[in-house]
């Protein structure tokens, strides 16, 4: 791979979205969104189906346009701009590509648009597809492909004009669970590689934590946090993040004078407390450990009752009923020492939860 | 024919035997269907003067008369011209129609889209009517242009349910990724989208001209003289001289709409995946 000739590093442009709304009747598909993609950056819109995420993409692309807002690339306007102008590279969900053509028909498209010599264009197309590992799958037509190589005929009809700008809606959810897989950290490697500013729409959150540098979480049109992979894991903005990215429990709390505690026990906390809004306890299955003896000092305990156990492979499922009947679910990896200590159903158990992973979230906000 | 009558006809249990009462039905239906038109090809190779079933005598002398007769070729001529032209001004517009109505989110879109297709509900003969009028005061009675225009009102709601069709089956996404590219929409739509559906839209055009060239009832209100078309003078025949010509007119118009349809078939077929 590191032998063969590829496409070229592209300079990158940064993208500014400046209160870009769009309403579709009463309906806001987005609400004065407000966002900064850095130069090439790796930034995912991640939301629920309706979310707007695939609204503001084809914003950005030039398939839709804003009610009102700005939309930059670099310094220039494009809001009012047409698709063919922008010179954005684009990657659908079903690839889209050109049937009645070959695969170097397909990827030098772009080029033939450009007026590309032809003999430079079928150099270039090769070398994209060189990039995507193709090469010499040029000659072939469409139908004679699978998913995965499709997949990677339009990200090189994509990337063989060298845009500064790349567009990808839910590119992979076509195929299965272990291309997939192993297409991710493709892309990703692709983008490190080609290093152009990329914004990648999905409903994945286990992909958009592994592909992206930060990850945009939309919902009802709205920005709700726009964080890295791991902040956004770790530290929600509110419920609905924490509980569309992860799995999680939520409790009340009583909130006093900068401290919180849940059922009459303080707890240690990771950060101060937000007391502008209402807050809850975020309990994170696999964040929960079973305990044997006494506690670390850094450590919250909730003491409860074991409900359920499943075994489901590489990890156990726990339910476990607390002193006020709320129901957490413990999630933990099924190696021997840890299966040793979980008691039967119907026992008492203890849970730890260490200070760092005892966060807060803002509630309701779903 | 035992093991015939008694094999499963389809997936379920049912026999051959069984469905025996609906293969004959639908044969009867089929030739009830196709017989007055197949009856005129005998008529038409008659040696007597007047149409005749069966024929006495054989002869191809009606084929002579009619290749001879200057009066009916330059009818035929005029149907080949009005056929040709209101192909060429259906199949753009209605192309254009069908792409337009399918691509756009306004909400009077089916409004227009029934607008369109209604010359296809109404009665031709009101259509007749009417254009007859409007011509008289355009002067278009009896001109090609006229007829032309007055077919392609028949014509056009063909062509936009055809293509209309084929492009509910096309991933318009497609165009959008050519868009994205650096392709105008004209652009992306020619190279793009007009191959995938070509086969759609060449039967369309087939389907623009079969409608004029075996239209009748308009072109009895505004063909005439010079200008008369072929389905015209045959029924100024049919009513003036009843000879075997009619026949052998027939038979030629059958020879070619049929010719047309297993065209338009065959296309449509092709790599119709």
């Amino acid at each position: 791979m590191a032998v063969t000739e590829t496409v070229p590093r592209s300079e990158a442009l940064p993208i500014t979205i400046r209160r870009v709304t769009k309403t579709y009747g009463q309906v806001f598909a987005l609400d004065h969104v407000d966002l900064d993609v850095k130069s090439g950056e790796f930034l995912t819109l991640l939301g629920p189906s309706g979310s707007g995420k695939t609204t503001l993409l084809m914003a950005l692309a030039g398939f839709t346009r804003p009610d009102h807002g700005s939309v930059s690339f670099g310094d220039t306007e494009v809001v009012r701009m047409p698709p063919h102008k922008r010179d954005v590279g684009m990657v659908f969900q079903n690839y889209a590509l050109f049937p009645h053509m070959t695969v170097a028909a397909n990827v030098a498209f772009p080029l033939k648009l450009r007026k590309v010599a032809k003999a430079e264009a079928r150099e270039r197309a090769e070398r994209a597809l060189e990039t995507v590992q193709l090469g010499g799958y040029g000659e072939r037509q469409i139908d004679q492909l699978s998913g995965g190589q499709r997949q990677r005929v339009a990200l090189a009809r994509a990337i063989v004009f060298e845009p500064r700008i790349l567009l990808m809606d839910e590119p992979l959810s076509a195929l299965d669970k272990k291309l997939r897989e192993h297409m991710q950290i493709e892309l990703r490697h692709l983008h490190e590689q080609l290093g152009m500013t990329t914004v990648y729409v999905t409903h994945d959150q286990r992909e958009a934590l592994t592909m992206s540098d930060r990850i945009a979480v939309i919902n009802h049109g709205r920005l709700m946090q726009l964080d890295e992979p791991r902040r956004l894991y770790d530290r929600p903005a509110n419920r609905f993040v924490a509980d569309f990215i992860g799995e999680g429990t939520f409790l009340p709390v009583e909130l006093s004078n900068g401290s919180a505690a849940y059922a009459g026990t303080p707890l240690k906390l990771a950060e101060a407390v937000n007391e502008t809004a209402a807050q809850e306890l975020l309990l994170r299955p696999e964040r929960l450990s079973v305990l044997a003896g006494a506690a670390e000092p850094e450590v919250n305990v909730f003491a409860g009752k074991v409900k359920e156990l499943v075994f489901q492979g590489e990890s156990f499922l726990m339910y476990a009923a607390l002193a006020d009947g709320a129901e957490v679910a413990v999630r933990g990896a099924t190696n021997r020492d840890v299966m040793e200590r979980i008691p039967a159903v119907g026992a008492d158990v203890h849970l730890g939860l260490h200070r760092d992973d005892t966060v807060l979230v803002a509630a309701g906000e779903d | 024919m035992r093991n015939w009558l008694n094999a499963p006809a389809s997936e379920t249990q049912i026999t051959h035997g069984q469905r025996l009462w609906l293969y004959v039905l639908a044969g009867i239906i089929m030739i009830l269907l196709v017989a007055p038109t197949v009856i005129v090809i005998p008529m038409s190779f008659s040696a007597s003067q007047y149409l005749e079933f069966p024929p006495r005598e054989w002869s191809t002398r009606w084929y002579d008369h009619y290749f001879a007769s200057a009066e009916w070729m330059s009818a035929t001529w005029t149907s080949l011209t009005v056929g040709t032209l209101t192909m060429l001004v259906a199949t753009p517009l209605g192309v254009m129609a069908a792409y337009g109505l399918h691509v756009s989110n306004f909400r009077y879109a089916q409004f227009i889209f029934i607008t369109l297709i209604t010359p296809m509900m109404v009665p031709i003969v009101l259509i007749g009517i009417g254009v007859f009028y409007v011509y008289v005061q355009l002067r278009l009675v009896n001109t090609i242009l006229g007829i032309t225009l007055a077919h392609s009102i028949l014509a056009i709601p063909l062509v936009v349910i055809v293509v209309g069709a084929a492009l509910k089956t096309y991933d318009m996404n497609q165009e959008r990724v050519a868009r994205s590219l650096g392709a105008t929409r004209l652009y992306a739509f020619l190279a793009i989208t007009l191959p995938q559906i070509r086969f759609s839209v060449i039967t369309a055009a087939l389907l623009a001209f079969i409608t004029s060239f075996d239209e009748v009832v308009i072109a009895m209100f505004i063909s005439g003289g010079d200008n008369s078309t072929l389905t015209r003078s045959m029924f100024n025949a049919l009513r003036d001289q009843i000879d075997p010509t009619i026949a052998s007119i027939s038979t030629i118009m059958v020879l070619v709409s049929t010719t047309l349809l297993v065209a338009s078939q065959i296309f449509g077929k092709d790599k119709g995946k």
